[in-house]
């Protein structure tokens, strides 16, 4: 039955009280370990249009008739536009319509001012250069600290238990440092587009490259007064977009303003460059961090303060979550504050908040771990909290110790590895802890049809980001229905064509919508099995679906096909929704990862050498799939570790790393030896299935992993992100100075 | 192309990957930086990869241009799926002409010689150990 609850909603840490209707999740949980599908490794099944170059993307859409936006953006950071002239480009070769100003008050390079549509991209970009625009250039800000010192804040918040002066009191040892983490780009392979065509001037279809069809519908519906159900969103295939698109932005209303001017289809696609200057960022943070323990390793105070360069806009992602969660300390204070600066706006990015807050907190506990003479595992195992470290709730599930436990083989290879150190490569072995949401939640819904010929669809308007997610949805629906993955198919990606589902953010999209597939799944074998009772005769408890067929207790087998058939024409529909989360229990994701690198003490070269990741997600679906999401977290924490970091000019803050090869991302030739290893233990507590999301948690360690590795093998304390040669040789300079007993050789 | 003679009319400076996706509807070739940079443009050109995006099309008149739709039935498709070697899979068409040139020049290419010819092509979701993996088991 219906129930209305009033409940907490997470979305990548920011929780939100709303109501929501939830159907009760009646069903029995599955047992642990593989089924005849799910848990079990299974292609995708988009790969071969993936493969085969025949899946359309919105980059491919062409529809008759339609025009090509381009956007003029501001090349200062903080200006006001005193006049705007579009007409010359108006009257250029090709060109149908000119919007602008879009803003007076720019805040940011890169900002928005006008758009042109014409016949081609071409002539629309020639076109920008013609329209005229009259500066009155501004003072940028760009320093985070001075930001926060005037007062020009995007956000704050601050955090409090216990008694830190006391904890800090009762310490035998305290370790104190600043840490800072870089800007870095998402740089998903398709950039930002949007292709908008109007109809009867009320009606809008958008076809865009998102990860949250109903949240661009909502915006782009209140954008121009419509109701919702007037505008249709469609993303079928989606080139990746890690947080950075997760709402309409400026193209998509640039899009739409200039189909409904012109009465034809739009596009507005984001070049690489603009993508690298105004498509959304992980914003740089300053992290200054205090940690008191006892002798004995145990936690007594943990203090933080907190800036993250937020940018123009964006919000406050929560640098300081992992200090308050990950470990069970009595005393903690974290300030955050989120600098206001003429930059672009930050935007989610895979782990917003905690990917930066990790690297300085793991690296803290790990300097601690030197300062005591204590082993870096046993210093976690010794602050492992059995409960909500914030609030004191149950976790729903916690297997972090299994992680531990599961991290020993590769943490024991320290010895050997340290030993193969040779001249000036010095090697090491180094590790760090996860901790992070996913749980997901409801609202989501989905429908299971099934026809005559024994086959399944699962409908459902979510999309999916390329993370797999469409294939998990045919295994559990093919789990219920007793079918092959084969039999079913999936219909996603259109507001239109199949019922509410969340976004594909926080590493949420299994775990809010496999429960809803399943209950839909199982609401259609429910009705398979009526009918196949009363075709034969038979009780429906005696029957269930295996192996394609409707098989009875006594040993009867009908071939599904026998039984839908009946219905010629007729379908089977079954629908399902996401129940209600725990009430009181605290759902999170667990892990740690150990890395092994080789650092080059003359030249400041940094090689990593293996990653093991261990992370306790519940249940996995499907385990090829879910290897090549942590592979891949892994190595995008490569480049925020290694390489990749968005530069600006001091003065004028222009950003200077626009294309792909100034900004350096992991190549296949950059990938080190990775292992993966998942708990795969459901969460008793969450949902018919006991899964939580992985798309995050595998980013999460990395950085902090790698840098207590270079600790381990030169002594040297790293402090900033990317970990460049100059980092690399001034943290190597800084402990020559400081205990020259400690260079080359291995830490405590 | 792909064993077809074609004529376009379009002006000099159109790139290939322009005329591939805008005029002859061939979309398999993606567009991902549009300045040479991250091979997911990758088309052969008598069977040697090239940057569509950077190639203009007047100076392939003649010449054999070989897309992913032309490599279709290539058994690196299949290993791919097979290896879980897409994620977004907007790269993938690049990654598969990049590795049916290098697995025609050497059928059995070594680790380090995959990563050599393969570090032209980027994938920002990270599939590269599958497709070291695909590129390892082409031929199934």
């Amino acid at each position: 039955m219906a129930r209305l609850i009033r409940t907490e909603k997470e979305v990548e840490g920011r929780y939100t009280e709303q109501w929501i209707v939830v159907e009760e999740d009646t069903l029995d949980r599955w047992p642990e370990g593989p089924l005849d599908e799910v848990g079990r490794p299974a292609a995708r099944i988009d790969g071969l249009q993936r493969a085969r170059g025949e899946a359309r993307y919105t980059a491919d859409i062409q529809l008759p008739g339609m025009l090509h936006a381009a956007v003029l953006r501001s090349p200062h950071a903080r200006a006001r536009v005193k006049h705007l002239d579009l007409e010359p480009a108006l009257a250029a070769p090709g060109v149908r319509a000119a919007v602008g100003p879009l803003s007076d008050d720019i805040g940011y390079p890169g900002q928005a001012v006008a758009a042109v549509a014409a016949e081609t991209f071409g002539q629309a970009r020639a076109a920008l250069d013609l329209i005229r625009v009259q500066w009155e250039e501004l003072e940028p800000l760009l320093d985070p600290d001075d930001a926060v010192s005037r007062g020009e804040l995007v956000g704050e918040r601050t955090g409090e238990r216990g008694d830190v002066e006391r904890g800090f009191a009762e310490a035998d040892v305290v370790v104190e440092a600043e840490y800072r983490t870089q800007t870095v780009l998402h740089n998903a392979m398709e950039t930002h587009v949007a292709v908008c065509e109007w109809e009867a001037r009320d009606r809008l279809t958008v076809y865009i490259s998102t990860q949250f069809i109903w949240g661009i519908r909502e915006q782009v519906a209140e954008q121009y007064g419509l109701p919702p159900d007037q505008v249709r969103v469609v993303c079928r295939f989606m080139g990746g977009g890690f947080g950075a698109k997760n709402g309409p932005d400026d193209y998509t209303f640039i899009a739409a303003d200039l189909a409904r001017e012109t009465g034809r289809p739009v596009k507005c696609m984001l070049t690489r460059r603009e993508e690298n200057l105004a498509a959304g960022n992980r914003n740089a943070t300053i992290q200054r961090l205090r940690v008191g323990a006892r002798s004995d390793g145990t936690l007594t105070a943990l203090e933080g303060e907190f800036v993250n360069s937020t940018g123009w806009s964006g919000w406050l992602s929560s640098t300081g979550g992992p200090m308050e969660m990950l470990y069970g300390c009595a005393n903690v204070r974290i300030e955050e504050s989120g600098a206001k600066l003429n930059t672009a706006p930050m935007k989610a990015f895979r782990a917003p908040g905690f990917v930066e807050g990790t690297f300085g907190l793991e690296c803290l506990m790990d300097e601690l771990a030197a300062q005591l003479d204590l082993d870096p595992l046993e210093l976690r195992r010794r602050n492992h909290s059995d409960h909500d470290a914030v609030d004191g709730r149950p976790f729903s599930s916690k297997n972090l110790l299994e992680c531990y436990r599961r991290a020993e083989p590769h943490w024991a290879r320290r010895d050997e590895v340290r030993a193969r150190s040779d001249g000036t490569w010095k090697r090491g072995v180094g590790m760090a802890s996860q901790i992070w949401y996913g749980g997901g939640g409801p609202p989501s819904y989905a429908w299971v049809r099934v026809g005559a010929h024994g086959r399944a669809v699962v409908i459902t308007a979510m999309q999916d980001i390329g993370t797999g997610s469409a294939t998990a949805m045919a295994q559990i629906a093919a789990e219920e229905l007793g079918l092959p993955v084969e039999h079913v198919d999936v219909s996603l990606g259109d507001t239109a064509r199949g019922p509410y589902a969340t976004v594909s953010a926080g590493s949420s999209t299994i775990p809010s919508m496999g429960p809803a597939v399943r209950a839909a799944a199982a609401d259609a074998a429910r009705q398979i099995l009526e009918i196949a009772a009363q075709r034969h005769h038979l009780e429906e408890r005696v029957l269930s679906l295996r192996g394609g067929n409707v098989v009875s207790a006594d040993g009867g087998s009908w071939p599904l096909e026998e039984i839908t058939g009946l219905l010629e024409d007729g379908q089977i529909l079954g629908k399902g929704s996401r129940g209600p989360n725990p009430t009181g229990m605290r759902i999170l994701t667990f892990g740690v990862q150990v890395a092994e690198v080789a650092v080059d003490v003359e030249t400041g070269e940094v090689r990593v050498d293996r990653i093991a990741a261990i992370h306790d997600v519940g249940r996995v679906i499907n385990p090829l799939g879910a290897s090549s999401q942590v592979e891949g977290g892994i190595i995008q924490g490569l480049g925020h570790t290694l390489s990749e970091e968005r530069l600006l000019d001091p003065r004028s803050g222009t950003v200077l790393t626009q294309t792909l090869d100034a900004y350096r991302m992991p190549t296949i030739a950059d990938v080190p030896e990775l292992v993966t290893e998942l708990i795969d233990r459901p969460d008793e507590h969450l949902t018919n299935l006991g899964s939580k999301g992985l798309g995050e948690p595998p980013i999460i360690p990395v950085a902090a992993a790698i840098a207590n590795a270079i600790r381990d093998a030169t002594g040297a304390d790293i402090r900033s992100l990317p970990i460049t040669r100059e980092e690399m040789l001034r943290a190597l300079r800084e402990a020559r100075d400081r205990r020259p007993e400690r260079v080359g050789a291995p830490a405590a | 192309m792909n064993g077809e003679p074609f004529a376009v009319d379009v002006p000099v400076g159109t790139s290939v990957a322009q005329v591939l996706r805008e005029e002859l509807g061939f979309t398999g070739t993606k567009i991902a930086c549009n300045e040479g940079h991250c091979g997911a443009c990758t088309v052969q050109l008598d069977g040697v990869p090239v940057l569509s995006c950077l190639m203009l099309v007047h100076t392939v008149e003649g010449r054999e241009v070989t897309t992913i739709e032309g490599l279709r039935d290539h058994p690196l498709v299949d290993a791919f799926v097979r290896a879980d070697a897409t994620q977004c899979g907007f790269c993938t068409p690049g990654q598969i002409v990049s590795a049916a040139a290098l697995v025609a020049a050497n059928p059995s290419p070594s680790r380090e010689e995959i990563r050599h010819g393969m570090a032209g092509n980027i994938c920002r979701c990270g599939t590269y150990p599958k497709i070291e993996e695909a590129i390892s088991t082409w031929r199934g």
